[in-house]
């Protein structure tokens, strides 16, 4: 039997979990008026729990009677799921002082969202995922409706919430099913019972578990949440769903599918080929008609899903190191977009359309280079890092026979290229529309970095790809 | 006739099916989807405790506990939510929820 507690294995845990408490007693005390020094040692606390962890010892750990498991492949989901609530946290600054809705309760809803999230990487078994992922997803649906006074926030709260909590139910109907004909709530015993002969019930839950994991990365036929939530929620808030839940919900159902379920790959992988076409598909298809720009990015992320989990139903080591790179080159995608989709405020009002970015490349040249970089790399051009994402996971997917889906993954990702390529065109090529204000210092950091980061990926892959194929093969 | 394993899956499986079933048919109320909410939760509580006293493993009921305390969170935070919304919108009403298109 494992340890009751070991510090060393959840130190940042520990660490957000307690600074957490710190803040809210902060808050409650000084009031409205620790909104910026809440802020601040809420970053600082990301910092330091991702230095912790990136500085923690090797090799694979576990504590609370084996429902914790502390391995390569949980730190580096949790590094990059930190790395996304630090950046967008610090984006969010600016915007919550302009639209006037700044508060204390916001970076402590993002740190615990946070907490939720890296208990969800490391569970290892049926009890500890389900409570991760209602601590991630409670605080997330509170974020969602985070402007309170404004119509369209409020009913994406609402919606979120009222789909969540189905979906929430639903998965915790198959954890009920797979308690029930496995006999225990742990992954390795799971594994060892459906091993040999897997009953009916338990790939009912399974489909069951599926289901609720598969709306919180919003792959087709669960997706319907996203581009509402995405459009009516706060731009910060849109730029944290669309980063770091998904890393982590992405993380848990690799992990349960990996070493919960390995017995039954044959039928978990039918689910997951279906589950990733229709992504893929949904995601090149509707994106072309939006004029949002988050509306759009809504969509982009429902399809990167499904080329993320083209990985997955490879299901061997490369497979999960295709869909960790993956993952990880998305978010610094993805935050840079948000960074620049921050960026466009004229007359001090943030607008959101696709057509107010006409002609950038004339009235702000570094940016539309910047934002150009990101649509490429969304794209999947090479030389930038989202060619190589979704090449490790085409070539994964390949190696384990799935031609078809590698061919429909090629063919939707052509179709994607083109409402990235058009956003493009219509920054270098259409007439220019009046410029927008100066944003923020935090906005063009992260802007100018994630683009520096993408193209650095092309040049020197080494370090990220050899953590992932380490991370990969802990699974196994 | 004895009550086994199967009659209380078969319970909890009708009342995970009205569940769904109140939050997918149900085109007026907003409270009805939390009511539903609840029902599936209750109905994953029932299958635990009866697979734990079946296999006479506390386990279950643990998780049956844990359950409970976080379907009153996620109540709270849906009335809220449900609160804000409506001091904005004047409605509660299904149909009424439609600001934003997909």
């Amino acid at each position: 039997m494992a340890t009751a507690f070991s510090l060393p294995t959840a130190l940042p845990e520990f660490i957000l979990a307690v600074g957490i408490l710190v803040l809210v007693l902060l808050g409650a005390f000084r009031g409205e008026r620790s909104v910026w020094l809440v802020t601040e040692i809420a970053v600082a606390l990301l910092g330091v729990a991702l230095v912790v962890l990136l500085a923690g010892h090797g090799g694979t750990n576990v504590t609370f009677y084996g429902s914790f498991t502390d391995d390569p492949f949980s730190r580096f989901m949790k590094a990059l799921a930190l790395f996304g609530s630090l950046v967008t946290l610090l984006l969010s600054v600016e915007f919550m002082r302009r639209e006037k809705i700044a508060g204390f309760e916001f970076p402590i809803l993002i740190l615990l969202s946070t907490l939720g999230m890296m208990v969800l990487i490391s569970a290892s078994d049926l009890i500890a995922l389900y409570l991760g992922f209602e601590m991630m997803s409670l605080a997330l649906y509170v974020v969602a409706a985070y402007h309170r006074d404004n119509t369209r926030a409020t009913e994406a709260g609402l919606k979120y919430f009222v789909l969540g909590a189905l979906s929430s139910g639903m998965l915790l109907y198959g954890l009920s099913l797979v308690y029930g004909f496995a006999g225990t709530v742990s992954f390795a015993g799971v594994a060892n019972a459906v091993k040999d002969h897997s009953s009916i019930g338990v790939i009912f839950g399974l489909v069951f578990v599926l289901t609720g994991l598969a709306f919180k990365i919003s792959a087709v036929p669960f997706h319907m949440w996203t581009p509402d939530v995405y459009e009516g929620a706060p731009t910060p808030v849109a730029a944290f769903f669309a980063s770091a839940p998904k890393m982590a919900a992405m993380a848990v159902l690799v992990r349960v599918v990996i070493t919960a379920f390995p017995g039954v790959a044959g039928e978990w992988r039918q689910i997951i080929i279906f589950v990733s076409i229709a992504s893929m598909a949904l995601g090149s298809f509707a994106a072309i008609g939006q004029t949002n720009f988050k509306r759009l990015m809504a969509y982009s992320s429902i399809g990167h899903m499904g080329f993320a989990l083209v990985g997955l139903a490879a299901g061997t080591p490369d497979g999960v190191h295709g869909v960790v790179i993956y993952m990880a080159i998305y978010l610094v995608m993805t935050l840079g977009t948000f960074a620049a989709i921050l960026s466009m405020q004229r007359d001090g009002r943030y607008i959101e359309d696709i057509a107010d970015l006409a002609g950038l490349a004339r009235t702000n040249g570094p940016m539309a280079f910047f934002l150009g970089a990101m649509m490429f790399s969304l794209a999947g051009i090479p030389p930038l890092g989202g060619f190589f994402a979704k090449f490790y996971v085409f070539a994964a997917a390949i190696e384990a026979n799935l031609f078809a889906l590698a061919v429909i993954g090629v063919l939707c990702s052509v179709v994607a290229a083109f409402y990235y390529l058009r956003i493009v065109k219509i920054m270098y090529f259409d007439e220019p529309v009046p410029a927008f204000d100066q944003p923020g210092l935090a906005v063009r950091i992260v802007l100018a970095l994630s683009t520096a980061l993408v193209i650095f990926y092309s040049i020197v892959p080494g370090p990220l790809t050899s953590a992932a194929m380490a991370a990969a093969k802990s699974l196994f | 006739m004895t009550v086994g394993l199967s009659h209380y899956l078969t319970l909890a499986a009708l009342l995970f099916t009205i569940g769904v079933a109140g939050i997918v048919i149900n085109r007026k109320n907003i409270i009805v989807i939390l009511m539903s909410i609840e029902l599936i939760l209750l109905s994953v509580n029932i299958n635990l405790v009866a697979f734990s006293t079946a296999f006479d493993d506390l386990t279950g009921q643990v998780f049956a506990l844990f359950i409970l305390t976080v379907a009153a969170a996620e109540a709270a935070i849906g009335l809220a939510i449900l609160v804000a919304y409506y001091r904005n919108r004047g409605s509660i009403a299904v149909e009424d929820i439609n600001a934003l298109k997909g």
